[in-house]
């Protein structure tokens, strides 16, 4: 049976991992590769390494990192940060990813997408959505790696992530901006209601703060994977015992 | 020399540094010659069955593949390619071993690619296999799968039951990323480059 993902997150920036709250006031969490190897050891199912002032910075993310992760773990590798052409694509894929992440350059030319599905296959797209739920409406936000360079765009959350399924993306990362950093728990109803209207895999992300939280979003809503990063890099939660807890309370997870 | 075809598979250099991780320096190549004097070949592959037998045949080495009497380990698409033919694209494929590549039954809650950890039950036990337990675990992604029959070594099942690894004499496949899939994968790449050639 296929089994749901846990997913730690290293937001990176000059080279070191860092966690803000609600995407703000960044501090150091440590050691890039200390962290890849630990969570490929503790049984992650997929590692995600997001450089997250490259948007924002107008640069692509540092490619010594990706190869230099990418040589040392064995589950899959997702890169995110500023690639916004194919070449830029191709370059991070020939250094060691195994998918590419985007979501800016993806909302300043949502074609980019479909250019990315056609050179490598939908399976190696992943497209971030930042999402922030203001007045009843959940709003797609860019730039979201810089706080002083954040904008909200015109873009509704759910008919964006319709969108993107249409031009091949082959899976979708919902950011919920709210949650973010809190540790109060995934944003359950942003979450089903992205379930809804769409058929291909989706991660839910911000707002882990206890086991409990990843527990009730596998439970509540069909994602397929959950994303998280403070509370691993701060072993305030070890993925193996996160496992072993999920396990029995009977959701499929490799063990 | 372990030859790696250098085709289109954008999963080549996860796949070098796999065999890295176990010790063995891999050469890239889409030489037919380096092809043929290898003791073994591996032939990666990510994206359209079609657009990766089209680069075959522009590289011209479809002949040159089928005659392979080496051990050759297909991986992902690069185990599509030994099929007869795949719906993805509508293309022919190498027919190596019979059979045709479907495109997942669309289902409710049934997310299409087929991405994640699944696990694989064995059919027998093939030395790629060897010392793997059964329903172990190994990393998919893909919207294309490869049907069950009588080489089929380890089978999984989504919604729709397909091969998950196959073996027809000296070709072998395995529709997950062994490259990626932690332990259980580094298992099946250490018993293809330990199997007698």
């Amino acid at each position: 049976m296929l089994t749901k993902r846990i997913i730690p997150c290293l937001d990176v920036k000059d080279g070191r991992v860092v966690k803000g709250v609600q995407f703000r006031n960044h501090r150091d969490m440590g050691d890039i590769l200390e962290h890849a190897q630990r969570y490929a050891e503790e049984g992650a199912d997929e590692l995600v390494f997001y450089d997250i002032t490259a948007s924002s910075d107008g640069r692509v993310v540092d490619k010594e990192w990706v190869r230099k992760v990418a040589r040392v773990i064995d589950i899959p590798f997702c890169v995110a940060g500023g690639i916004r052409n194919i070449e830029d694509a191709r370059k991070i894929l020939n250094d060691g990813a195994d998918k590419i992440s985007v979501n800016s350059p993806a909302l300043e030319s949502p074609g980019f997408i479909t250019q990315l599905a056609h050179a490598f296959g939908t399976q190696c797209v992943v497209v971030g959505i930042d999402s922030l739920h203001e007045n009843g409406h959940y709003i797609v936000h860019q730039y979201t790696g810089d706080e002083e360079k954040t904008i909200k765009t015109s873009r509704g959350t759910m008919v964006w992530a319709k969108r993107v399924q249409e031009l091949g993306a082959g899976e979708i990362v919902l950011n919920c901006m709210n949650q973010d950093g809190v540790k109060k728990g995934y944003d359950i109803e942003q979450l089903q209601a992205i379930r809804d209207v769409i058929t291909i895999p989706v991660i839910a992300s911000g707002g882990a703060g206890k086991e409990e939280h990843f527990s009730d979003v596998f439970v509540r809503t069909g994602v397929d994977g959950a994303l998280a990063a403070s509370v691993f890099h701060t072993r305030q939660i070890h993925i193996a015992d996160l496992k072993e807890y999920l396990r029995v309370r009977n959701i499929q997870v490799r063990l | 020399m372990i030859a790696v075809i250098d085709s289109c598979g954008s999963n080549i250099t996860s796949v070098l540094f796999a065999l890295q991780r176990l010790g063995v320096e891999a050469t890239l190549t889409s030489n037919p010659d380096e092809i043929q004097k290898a003791e073994r070949v591996i032939l990666p592959g990510v994206g359209a069955a079609s657009t990766a037998m089209e680069k075959l045949k522009e590289q011209d080495l479809t002949q040159c593949i089928t005659s392979l009497t080496q051990p050759v380990l297909g991986i992902c698409v690069g185990m599509q390619l030994l099929f007869s033919y795949s719906e993805e694209g509508f293309a022919e494929l190498l027919n190596i071993i019979p059979g045709e590549i479907k495109h997942f039954t669309p289902e409710k809650d049934k997310t299409i690619p087929h991405m994640g950890w699944n696990s694989v039950t064995f059919r027998n036990d093939h030395p790629l296999v060897k010392g793997l337990p059964d329903n172990s675990y190994f990393y998919f992604v893909h919207s294309y799968y490869p049907h069950v029959g009588s080489y089929t070594i380890g089978e999984c099942n989504y919604g729709d039951r397909f091969s998950a690894i196959v073996a027809k004499d000296n070709f072998m496949g395995c529709q997950f990323h062994p490259e990626r899939s932690s332990k259980s994968g580094s298992m099946i790449l250490k018993n293809f480059l330990e199997m007698p050639a």
